[in-house]
């Protein structure tokens, strides 16, 4: 019953779409979401409801972060401005139903890519923008510096719905230890309770320990254990079924790492154009018609790098400049030791 | 067919058509988008195992039993602090609602103001006020307050000591047996007033076999009741925490009492209307019998308030109920925050998740419900 219903509504609704595409403007390659984001002039893009260096709004309301660069990128590359992005805050728990309902186009939220994510939630990482792992925070009057000074009956503080609720239970399991899990659904009311005392412990990815540890009452009172436990490869996600937009997202963050890998920065993107080098000349538009196999016009990385800049620039002006992590550490370039090595845009 | 029953037929027939016309469109709404989002739906989900633990939980969970199974503590959770919250809001209701009519002027005064204060304020509010402005100022592990060495108050919850029976079956057996022997009394104590007009002290003799009979488990030794102590112990050379006894987490401490002082301030109110609902006449009556006034509350105002009172506060053990679910604010791990919140993002099965959320809940309700109907149609008065 339900398939031939199924099947039926199928059929009224394509109906309806052949009869209202009539009047749609097409995009020169067929992406839904492309021509959607042309024709309302605006990237819709999901963020976190305030992380420092990631996504964070200031008080004047404007958003900062390297997700919110990755926005800005899609932007500028689709609609050749990196100011037509609008942003949309998320929880943990609805950021997934956001992505795949269609109320954001692109999920920029420090969000760990893992197999179950791909495989079971429709929908797909297109890369990685931060290399990043789970740590644990401490007071340091309670004298524990090390992963093994944890003890039964220990209350661990985190956030709900994420991969470290399942990372923290994996730890405690392997090594025996009871351990008590106090989740909350905002990440603020998280920092909360570990800062009043109610948890003995802190978890969530190292750059957001770094990051939440700012905004306690006495950030030095903290410290971070060495230890991680767990992979967390952070990157942004598009939904299922559309790899035109998957592409041109892709690109967008693969574009900024290899602008930095051959030193084109926004205040020389421009000179650039002459170089000899057929590999940055790509990168910026003079040779080669890239943009127009993406779907987008061929000026494309020329705007991201002179809009938003490369990686490097992002990171120091987000990460490393605030002090959250001024060392690169793996999200460095792999020429300089770090992990981040992206495909030839060729 | 003439023009009369045309009349009445058409706009029910519109009705329909626009009632089928919109639900149709919803459905197909909801189909097109999967297809076009790549969503399948499904209710396999609930067998595969949810990796997350609990911290809270009345039965046996951990993170490798299935989303089933987190579905249920998150159920179980849920009912407890609503039956939890239905007891004390109903007895603090009452008791306030009858002071508020106290004779005495402090005392209906005080009434008044705590019914105005907790009504008044949003419970979302009061729910925050409870959780983070008094609960979180309690004190270390270390500096705890105790009651007696057995009762600790922390920050990191209230301690209590645990029951540790020995033949604790026997103990059910002989205890239920007891109440049963007790309702046999009542209605032969009934029967004797009815019929004779003769006085049974009923509640003592029931009171008095409840005794006995649960008694005799320990009497002959059968049964056995020690306590664990919860007790301190250090985690590092500075932090501390107790283990053993029952654990309070101050989330649900904090979801109950705000619970609880809300919904208390309706039902007090309700218990005024329903008293105030009684004829004076009845009063006047009664103590021109010779009953006190506590006796006329009891035996002749009340029970016949009792039929106004019921309806309304049905309505506020329902909104206990459905106000539970604020437990997603404070991280008290209910049907919400475990099954709609935690297991709908780690599967992502959005749809099917909230359907049977609202299906539990609406079941809930019609429960509680149809039992205060029950009860309703029970006490009431019937016309001889």
């Amino acid at each position: 019953m339900i398939k031939s219903l199924k099947k039926f509504s199928i059929f009224l609704a394509s109906v309806a779409l052949l009869v209202g595409l009539q009047s749609e403007a097409f995009a020169a390659k067929k992406s839904r979401t492309l021509s959607k984001t042309i024709k309302q002039d605006h990237v819709k893009c999901g963020v976190s409801q305030g992380l420092p260096g990631f996504s964070n709004a200031d008080a004047a309301g404007n958003w900062t972060g390297i997700d919110v660069d990755v926005c800005r990128a899609v932007a500028a590359a689709v609609l050749g401005d990196s100011g037509k992005v609008k942003f949309t805050p998320l929880t943990a728990k609805e950021r997934f139903t956001a992505l795949s309902s269609g109320e954001v186009d692109v999920l920029a939220r420090n969000t760990t890519w893992t197999l179950s994510r791909d495989a079971d939630l429709n929908l797909t990482f297109v890369g990685v923008n931060f290399y990043d792992g789970q740590g644990f925070m401490v007071r340091k009057s309670s004298g524990i510096t090390s992963t093994n000074g944890f003890k039964n009956g220990i209350s661990v503080c985190t956030n709900t719905g994420t991969t470290t609720e399942l990372n923290m239970r994996d730890f405690f399991n392997a090594r025996g230890i009871s351990y008590e899990p106090v989740a909350f659904e905002e990440a603020d009311e998280v920092v909360q309770a570990y800062d009043a005392g109610r948890c003995d412990t802190y978890t969530t990815d190292k750059s957001g320990l770094a990051a939440q540890r700012t905004k306690m009452k006495n950030p030095d009172e903290h410290i971070v254990l060495p230890e991680t436990i767990s992979k967390e490869p952070l990157g942004p996600a598009v939904r299922h079924g559309d790899q035109v937009w998957e592409d041109i997202v892709r690109w967008s963050l693969f574009a900024m790492i290899e602008a930095e890998e051959y030193g084109i920065t926004s205040a020389n993107a421009d000179s650039m154009t002459t170089s000899e080098n057929p590999a940055i000349k790509r990168l910026v538009g003079s040779e080669g018609e890239l943009g127009t196999l993406l779907g987008v016009d061929n000026n494309w990385s020329l705007n991201i790098i002179k809009q938003v800049g490369n990686y490097g620039e992002s990171y120091k002006r987000n990460i490393g400049d605030t002090g959250i992590l001024p060392d690169r550490g793996p999200n460095a370039l792999w020429t300089k030791g770090g992990l981040l090595y992206v495909a030839p845009a060729r | 067919m003439n023009f009369n029953t045309l009349k009445k037929l058409i706009p029910q027939i519109i009705t329909i058509v626009i009632l089928v016309g919109v639900v149709a469109y919803f459905w197909s709404n909801t189909i097109i988008n999967m297809e076009y989002y790549g969503y399948e739906f499904g209710y396999d989900f609930l067998s595969k195992a949810a990796s997350f633990d609990i911290q809270f939980s009345l039965i046996d969970y951990d993170g490798s039993s299935p989303y089933f199974r987190a579905y249920l503590v998150g159920l179980l959770n849920t009912i407890l602090v609503s039956v939890l919250g239905i007891i004390f809001a109903t007895l603090i209701g009452l008791f306030m609602g009858i002071s508020r009519l106290s004779p005495n002027y402090l005392v209906s005064k005080l009434a008044e103001v705590y019914i105005e204060v907790f009504r008044n304020i949003p419970l979302l509010l009061q729910l925050f006020f409870w959780y983070f402005a008094v609960l979180r100022t309690l004190p270390l592990p270390e500096n705890a307050i105790s009651f007696g060495q057995s009762i600790f108050i922390t920050i990191k919850g209230v301690y209590v000591p645990k029951f540790i029976w020995t033949n604790f079956n026997f103990f059910i057996v002989s205890f239920i047996l007891a109440i049963i022997v007790s309702f046999f009394i009542f209605s032969y104590a009934k029967k004797q007033r009815e019929n004779y007009g003769k006085h049974f002290p009923a509640f003592w003799v029931s009171l008095g076999t409840i005794i006995l009979f649960s008694g005799s488990g320990f009497l002959f030794g059968i049964v056995n009741l020690t306590f664990e102590y919860p007790e301190i112990y250090n985690l590092t050379e500075t932090v501390f925490n107790y283990r053993g006894g029952v654990t309070i987490i101050p989330e649900l401490l904090s979801l109950l009492l705000a619970l609880s002082l809300y919904t208390s301030t309706f039902i007090a109110e309700n218990v005024r209307a329903g008293i105030l609902g009684v004829g004076k006449g009845q009063k006047e009556a009664s103590s021109s019998l010779g009953l006190t006034p506590a006796q006329t509350l009891r035996l002749v105002v009340l029970p016949q308030a009792l039929r106004i009172i019921i309806p309304p506060t049905t309505n506020q053990y329902l909104n206990l109920t459905k106000n539970s679910s604020l437990a997603a604010a404070i991280a008290y791990p209910d049907l919400v925050l475990v099954f709609a919140g935690t297991a709908l993002n780690q599967t992502g099965r959005a749809i099917e998740i909230i359907t049977i959320t609202m299906g539990t809940y609406l079941t809930l309700s019609i429960l509680i419900s149809i039992f205060m109907n029950w009860y309703n149609k029970r006490i009431e008065i019937k016309e001889k």
